[in-house]
């Protein structure tokens, strides 16, 4: 069957559901929709439409799921795992015209927001309450809150406030069943499985999100930032143990190495200390009485670690001024190399030193630079692989590399991603964190929630389970395998 | 049919009969299987399967009076022998152990390194700086069990509940099948997280036998600030005073021993020793005259009610006073006067309900009915409840005749999912809303 023709011919009713204001099928306006933020990726859907409200989306659905045709959600399109990256043959449902915030109720601390609403607008919509929403990527200027609901989204703060999943209270569905429906009340302790647990960081692939019921959190009173430099990372990372292990929980703690700082120098000249190996952020925030307290102790910890220059934010301003580097530090790499891998790696916190000096090693050995930039309280790496394109060869030294430095995470005790989800970047590397029997029961999931496999498919998992079958038993060649769509590692 | 006995003893070495103490709702299981590894537990539930027979999860069995009857129990698959600390990696603040560790022993082997699951379900008394939790024996449950219910106090305000903690679990299908999801780090979103779907689920989508959890560091010093209000009006506004205070209460509990009666609002405060004295000013003169402070706990804190029926009332924090006129209104109109203590979280939004000797059937019924409509006003955003009201325990005649877990919007979608993960519905049948 001709796929590319089934999803076009849903033009006309997609514009039915949608206004056909709302419906794009000019090749070169769905360029825009071709990736993400994992730009390695690209493939244009057949079809895109913008819906407006929760009901079209359940009807998209229906629509889809009528003519056998796959749909993929899009928020910003800032991901870095490729989870939007749509389906040649399928439509890409894109939220960007859902973004209202629709009830800030301070007293019951949450807020009700549409998925295309940008993540800091939920804290400038809560602020005026004394009220801020806490998960917070660095990308929060432009991210949705549907895209962070689908990837669990973490930021530099979720050390201390936890991940989008901690302050989600209730979603409103549409399942691809083709029915709406509200999962949790709003309480956070609904009767019931913890369908909103599980639904948070699925990646898209369990429906897609049309209202969100978030938590918010009382603002802090008082707010401590300060930078200090180092000669090393393992200097830095000496810091960070001492400071964990005095019992201290900082709102964040954040590493930039030497390479990291050049590049964020370059791009948005934050003025980091000269010639520091490593810079490390830490920001406490909490009572005012407390945080004076850890201050001090967190100073003086830097200090008898052999901090080399300490800055201390006296107002909003130069704090802005010191997170102004480590937010620019992804995109700032492309100053000072053509091309570049994010990696999203998580090593124990105490296995931290012999990663990086691993990494380090590595890097040496592909003659490929890796810039380090890390959530340094809980072992969340993101190593940039830096790359020339243009020089044969190097991409196929930056993919090994980048894969090398997974598996020394995995060894380690970690993850293959702590934040920016598995989508189509990482699939591969599920087998290795997981075994048959993990894969095929977290796909029990999917196939509750999706038996006909039109949700965002070929996401996460390497080889889809066709639901109904039973694990372990071979027979013959995967009927997915002998088509073509999926490869069995 | 198979002698289940049997049957289980060739792959278990620990099987006995099922005897009147191990009765489940007055059921007495045809056997109880202790499997005392993992690879045994799976073996367990292999045989069972093979001899479609029904599984009931057992830790210590300190919740096994919540929610409603099992349909069906032949095997009480009881995980007191997988009671291990796999791995405390202390500088990275993180646990493995198996799920038949009781709650105790845990919190006293973490403290002796300074740390904590900060989980204070109903049973356990809070620690107190650099002390070990202490609970009258067997109350507090096991890990597993506590994971399976769900089951929070006071400290839920500030740290959540164990699913808000748990970050890796290993579980056992209904098929045998053995499988993990998650891991032994804090940041980790690879993959469906299972630790969740099975947090809260009473044993009805499989057997857990191992959890990771994120620890805290055990505060330097900790401070309760009580306050007597005379007016469910007057605590609602002691506990809003504390919550946006900025002071970050750990907990905000109260305690009415019955409707009318004085509210007691306890506020918790942790942190360090110097800063503490001046928060716990600050948080005196925020919840009004007649506050004082002390370094223990009121003797109710983080205690369950004492009656034979408990409800459990979530909503959303700022109804507290709603919430209190509700369950004074639907008390007093039932069809035997009602006298409700109620204690809790009225900070996290969370109460219990707790009746002293069981009421008639028809007047349970009534009282939960009608709370539930009072409760149930749409907030503004559909038709989502924004209230719930479950009934966690209570005597026989009583809980047989009232809608125990009460409507759940997501029926279906749970029947789905329960269909994949134990298609023969053999794991705790009947216990779980939704009719699982």
């Amino acid at each position: 069957m001709s796929e590319q023709g089934g999803a076009a011919a849903l033009a006309p009713r997609l514009a039915e559901i949608a206004g056909h204001e709302n419906v794009i099928t000019d090749r070169r306006r769905l360029r825009t929709y071709e990736c993400d933020g994992l730009t390695s990726h690209r493939c244009t859907p057949a079809i895109a439409v913008l819906p407006e409200t929760a009901e079209q989306v359940a009807a998209i659905i229906r629509a889809c799921t009528r003519a056998g045709v796959p749909y993929v959600a899009r928020g910003s399109g800032t991901g870095l795992s490729g989870g939007a990256l749509p389906s040649a043959d399928g439509v890409l449902v894109v939220t960007a015209k859902m973004r209202r915030v629709i009830d800030v109720d301070p007293a019951n601390r949450r807020a009700v927001v549409e998925p295309g609403v940008t993540n800091l607008a939920v804290s400038k919509a809560a602020e005026p309450f004394g009220y801020f929403y806490a998960p917070d990527p660095s990308s929060q200027v432009v991210c949705s809150v549907g895209g962070n609901v689908a990837e669990n989204s973490g930021g530099a703060h979720c050390l201390k406030y936890g991940f989008t999943v901690h302050h989600i209270l209730a979603l409103q569905v549409a399942l691809p069943s083709g029915s709406l429906v509200w999962i949790g009340d709003g309480t956070g302790a609904a009767p019931g499985y913890d369908l909103l647990g599980a639904f948070v960081g699925s990646e898209g692939t369990l429906g897609i999100v049309t209202k969100i019921v978030v938590r918010l959190t009382r603002l802090p009173e008082t707010v401590r930032c300060l930078l200090a430099a180092f000669a090393s990372t393992e200097a830095g990372g000496g810091a960070v143990s001492a400071i964990i292990g005095a019992g201290v929980l900082p709102a964040a703690i954040e590493m930039m190495d030497a390479l990291a700082i050049e590049a964020a120098e370059a791009a948005v000249a934050c003025r980091y200390p000269e010639g520091a190996g490593a810079v490390l952020i830490v920001e406490l925030d909490g009572p005012a009485a407390e945080v004076e307290r850890e201050y001090a102790r967190v100073r003086a910890l830097c200090e008898a670690a052999g901090s080399t220059e300490i800055r201390v934010a006296d107002d909003p301003g130069e704090r802005a001024a010191i997170w102004k580097g480590r937010r620019a530090a992804f995109a700032a790499v492309g100053r000072i190399s053509p091309a570049y891998i994010v990696q999203d790696g998580v090593v124990p916190r105490t296995a931290l030193p012999e990663v990086l000096r691993k990494i380090s090693k590595l890097s040496s050995e592909e003659g490929i630079r890796v810039a380090n930039v890390f959530h340094a309280g809980d072992g969340n790496l993101h190593p940039l692989v830096l790359f020339d394109d243009r020089r044969p060869g190097e991409s196929e030294r930056a993919e090994r590399l980048s894969g090398a430095i997974l598996d020394v995470c995995i060894e380690n005790g970690g993850s293959i991603t702590g934040e920016h989800g598995v989508g189509v970047d990482k699939s591969r590397y599920m087998t290795k964190m997981f075994g048959p029997a993990d894969l095929d029961t977290m796909q029990l999931l999917r196939c509750a929630f999706d038996p006909a496999g039109l949700c965002n498919p070929g996401k996460v998992f390497p080889t889809p389970r066709l639901c109904g079958e039973v694990p372990g038993i071979g027979r013959g060649v995967h009927p997915l395998v002998a088509s073509g769509q999926a490869d069995q590692f | 049919m198979v002698d289940p006995l049997a049957t289980l003893r060739k792959v278990c070495a620990t099987v006995r009969t099922g005897e009147p103490a191990d009765a489940v709702f007055g059921a007495v299981p045809a056997v109880v299987a202790c499997p005392a590894t993992v690879a045994e537990a799976s073996e367990v539930l292999r045989a069972a399967a093979g001899n479609n027979m029904a599984i009931l999860p057992r830790g210590t069995g300190t919740k096994l009076t919540w929610g409603t009857p099992p349909e069906r129990c032949d095997v009480i698959v009881d995980t007191t022998l997988l009671d291990r600390v796999i791995e405390h990696a202390a500088g990275d603040l993180v646990v493995r152990v198996q799920a038949g560790l009781p709650m105790a022993r845990l919190a006293s082997q973490l403290a002796s390194a300074g740390q904590q699951l900060a989980l204070d379900a109903p049973g356990t008394v809070p620690a107190g700086p650099g002390q070990a939790g202490n609970c009258p024996a067997g109350t507090a449950g096991t890990v597993g069990g506590v994971i399976a219910t769900g089951a929070a106090g006071p400290r839920r305000l500030r740290y959540g509940t164990p699913r808000d903690l748990l970050i890796g679990i290993t579980v056992v299908l209904a098929d045998g099948t053995v499988a993990s999801a998650g891991g032994k780090v804090v940041k980790n979103v690879a993959g469906y997280d299972l630790g969740k779907l099975f947090a809260g689920s009473y044993g009805t989508l499989g057997l857990i036998a191992e959890a990771a959890f994120r620890l805290h560091p055990l505060p330097q010093a900790a401070a309760y600030v009580t306050v007597t209000c005379a007016s469910a009006a007057a605590a609602a506004a002691a506990v809003r005073a504390a919550i946006e205070s900025q002071l970050m209460p750990s907990a905000a509990e109260i305690d009415r021993p019955a409707p009318g009666a004085p509210v007691s609002v306890c506020l918790l405060l942790e942190g360090t020793a110097d800063a503490i004295t001046e928060r716990v000013t600050r948080m005196r003169d925020a919840v009004g005259t007649g506050a004082r402070a002390g370094v223990d706990p009121p003797d109710w804190w983080g205690l369950s009610g004492a009656g034979a029926t408990a409800l459990r009332i979530a909503f959303g924090p700022g109804e507290l006073q709603s919430v209190l006129d509700a369950v004074d209104e639907a008390a007093a109109a039932a069809p035997q006067v009602l006298s409700p203590a109620i204690r809790g979280s009225a900070g996290a939004g969370v109460l219990e309900a707790s009746l002293d000797t069981g009421p008639e059937p028809d007047t349970l019924a009534s009282f939960v009915t009608m709370l539930r409509r009072r409760l149930a006003r749409p907030p503004g955003w559909g038709d989502v409840p924004g209230a719930s009201v479950t009934v966690v325990h209570a005597p026989a005649a009583a809980r047989g005749a009232v809608d125990v877990w009460g409507p759940v919007t997501t029926a279906e979608v749970m029947r789905a999912i329960k269909d994949q993960f134990d298609p023969g519905h053999r794991m705790s049948p009947g216990r779980f809303a939704g009719g699982i």
